[in-house]
């Protein structure tokens, strides 16, 4: 076991699955020569050649539209998205090509697509999006959200491996600021299979990427309240773990669902909708959403802090529900 | 001024002869754009009889253009093609009584029901199903190319776009990054002069398209796509340009769309004056006199390629109603694959 931070964990992965199997490639803006926006590529160029590490041009939709293709042909591509607000901007070959092709035509489309997302450091509205619950609406497509060094390797490594398009969201606020042992050898994490951060019995959070981290600085101070709290990591949005989730709230009757992502039609509504469809008998209080509000992420840091949700958030949030 | 060249025509059987094609070839060619041109027809009837639901597109007066393109292709290469280029999934041959059961939602159809008319392709074939956002399926063939690059195969990809398509970005991104690769890949611009009811000069202000390629930084050509020869002949260069290294080729090839968007548009606003001047383009008229003059074609072996075609049409519609209409149970299924999907012909 070495320590890694998220960054390093995630070229890890990446760099054994190229040297273990070279249909794997890797394209993007600026990923070769300069070795990425945040340097996940760092001298990958060196060791795999310009034509497994390819700077493309400043094209997202011939990026992806070009993994599909190349991925149909039998390669194994994984592109960058400098930040994953410009998946906008390849939406179209996601959502259109990608996602249907193996329903309508029974090809599978392996491609994986890197997206730096979240918020935290001024990005402002275009630097900083987490657009996961978009692509978690489109059949066909898979959406990862690590939290931490050893998931984001293993997942990576299972995004490559499998045989669909997989958004895979590195959450940029973890890049540096997270660090934790991750195995050196290669392994796979499961998709579909979340994480409990934090056993609890009073409690449960339910969250995903840089906010379980939040969702754990609260319930530190839960615990000064004696109110133990449960985070449960769901590390992929599609698939989620309906049971893992269904089972924490059969513990503990009261649940917070918790994303930066904004508020309505974020995939915390339907895991809300899910808990009341399968557990309504179980619950002791109505469902409780903390999200970002509904509007563009904003740049200046007062008002980002307003719109991220903070610790502070999620520490009232639970407060009011231990209390109902 | 244009910067495009302009395609020849075929003036004898040597010539084609040099492009490779023999006496046999040429008979096939012929047999694939009837076939060609009857699936549509056949399946017009279907669609007006009930049979088929949805909508229901047709190629008419492209069959000579997707017909020779698809000639003109190696067994490996790979293709995008449209909804106007049923002559590739003919030539690349797909059998007719499948493309029926697409026509109908049957299970027998390449796509299973899941998609309808021709957005299908069978992959085993080395074609690409295409999507309605056009020309979405471009940038997706300079992916193909770019594994093939990738892995240094002598492969060449096949992308075709519309000249309403041209108008997207997808078009501009796939091109230029083909361009900037030097990637084995052919651009076919299917320019039919109407983008549903918008005609050329609402779609784009440069003289021709293939002046388009100067900018990406390859060559560009301009070819009369109802002559089935001098596209097949354009193709086959253009193809083994690409093989060689020699990257990129845009070829546009001209038309008439000969009938409405789709079956339920009449074409109102097309010149009735253009639809006569093309009629007596028409490119199966075209290539049938064309085989008479330089093949010797007889009579006897005219009606026999269409006794043949006839006969292939009439037992591929009967065997396609006996296909099934997907099971409703089934309809969530395979949204997702398998780690054992992955066992195609491209995934070994």
């Amino acid at each position: 076991m070495a320590e890694l931070t998220y960054l390093q964990a995630i070229s890890d992965g990446l760099r054994q699955e190229m040297r273990r199997d070279n249909r794997v490639f890797v394209i993007g803006e600026d990923v070769g020569v300069y070795g990425g926006a945040f340097k996940v590529t760092l001298g990958f160029q060196e060791e795999f050649g310009p034509w497994r590490v390819i700077d493309a041009p400043l094209s997202e939709t011939a990026i992806v539209g070009g993994c599909t293709g190349a991925a149909i042909m039998g390669m194994r591509p994984v592109a960058e998205m400098q930040f994953a607000d410009f998946i906008s901007c390849a939406w179209d070959q996601l959502v259109t090509v990608a996602a249907k092709q193996f329903y309508r035509a029974g090809t599978p489309v392996p491609i994986v697509v890197r997206l730096p997302s979240g918020g935290g450091f001024s990005g402002g509205p275009f630097h900083s999006q987490n657009p996961e619950s978009s692509f978690a609406h489109i059949a066909g497509l898979k959406v990862v959200c690590p939290a931490t060094p050893e998931d984001a390797k293993g997942l990576l490594i299972s995004a490559i491996e499998d045989p669909n398009p997989v958004l895979y969201f590195e959450h940029k606020h973890l890049y540096r600021r997270i660090k934790a042992e991750v195995p050196e050898e290669r392994y796979t994490t499961p998709f579909g299979k979340a994480r409990i951060h934090r056993e609890g019995e009073d409690l449960t959070v339910v969250t995903w990427g840089a906010m379980v981290y939040t969702a754990a600085e609260a319930a530190q101070q839960l615990e000064q309240d004696d109110v133990s709290v449960e985070i449960i990591d769901l590390r992929t949005i599609i698939p989620w773990d309906r049971k893992a989730v269904l089972d924490s709230a059969q513990k503990t009757s009261k649940v917070l669902v918790l994303h930066e992502d904004t508020r309505t039609g974020g995939f915390g509504g339907e895991i809300a909708a899910t808990i009341a469809e399968e557990a309504f008998e179980h619950l002791d209080a109505p469902i409780k959403r903390i999200a970002a509000p509904d509007t563009p992420v904003p740049f200046s840091p007062p008002l980002e802090k307003a719109f991220i949700p903070q610790v502070d958030d999620v520490v009232a949030g639970l407060r009011e529900l231990a209390e109902y | 001024m244009a910067i495009a060249r302009e395609a020849e025509p075929v003036s004898s059987l040597h010539e084609i002869r040099e492009a490779g094609l023999d006496r046999e070839d040429l008979f096939g060619i012929y047999r694939s754009m009837l076939l060609t041109r009857g699936i549509e027809e056949r399946g017009h009837i279907l669609y007006k009889q009930g049979k088929i639901p949805g909508s229901f597109y047709t190629g008419r007066g492209n069959e000579a253009s997707s017909v020779g393109i698809a000639t003109a292709m190696g067994g490996e290469d790979v293709g995008t093609p449209l909804h106007r280029d049923m002559g590739v999934h003919v030539t690349r041959g797909v059998e007719p009584w499948r493309i029926f059961a697409q026509y109908m939602g049957r299970e027998d159809g390449p796509t299973r029901g899941r998609d309808g008319n021709v957005h299908m392709a069978d992959s085993q074939l080395g074609l690409l199903a295409m999507v309605s956002h056009l020309p979405a399926m471009l940038p997706v063939g300079v992916g193909c190319a770019l594994a093939f690059r990738i892995r240094e195969e002598r492969r060449v990809a096949v992308s075709w776009f519309g000249e309403g398509a041209s108008a997207r970005g997808d078009a501009h991104e796939g091109m230029n990054m083909a361009g900037v690769r030097r990637l084995p890949i052919v651009f076919i611009c299917d320019n039919n002069q109407w983008a549903y009811s918008t005609p050329t000069h609402l779609e784009y202000a440069c003289e021709t398209l293939a002046d388009r390629a100067a900018a990406y930084g390859f060559d560009g050509v301009v070819v009369d796509g109802t002559d089935v020869l001098a596209v097949y002949r354009e193709a086959k260069r253009a193809i083994e340009k690409a093989r060689d290294g020699g990257g990129p080729t845009l070829i546009e090839s001209m038309t008439l769309r000969m009938e409405g968007h789709a079956v339920h548009d009449d074409a109102f606003y097309v010149p009735k004056e253009l639809f006569e001047e093309w009629a007596k383009r028409d490119p199966i008229e075209r290539f049938r006199s064309w085989l008479r003059e330089n093949a010797e074609m007889t009579d006897e072996e005219e009606d026999e390629v269409a006794a043949g075609v006839k006969r292939t049409l009439n037992q591929a519609i009967e065997r396609a109603e006996t296909s099934p209409l997907p099971d409703p149970s089934t309809v969530t299924d395979k949204v997702f694959a398998r780690p054992e999907d992955l066992d195609t012909p491209h995934h070994k």
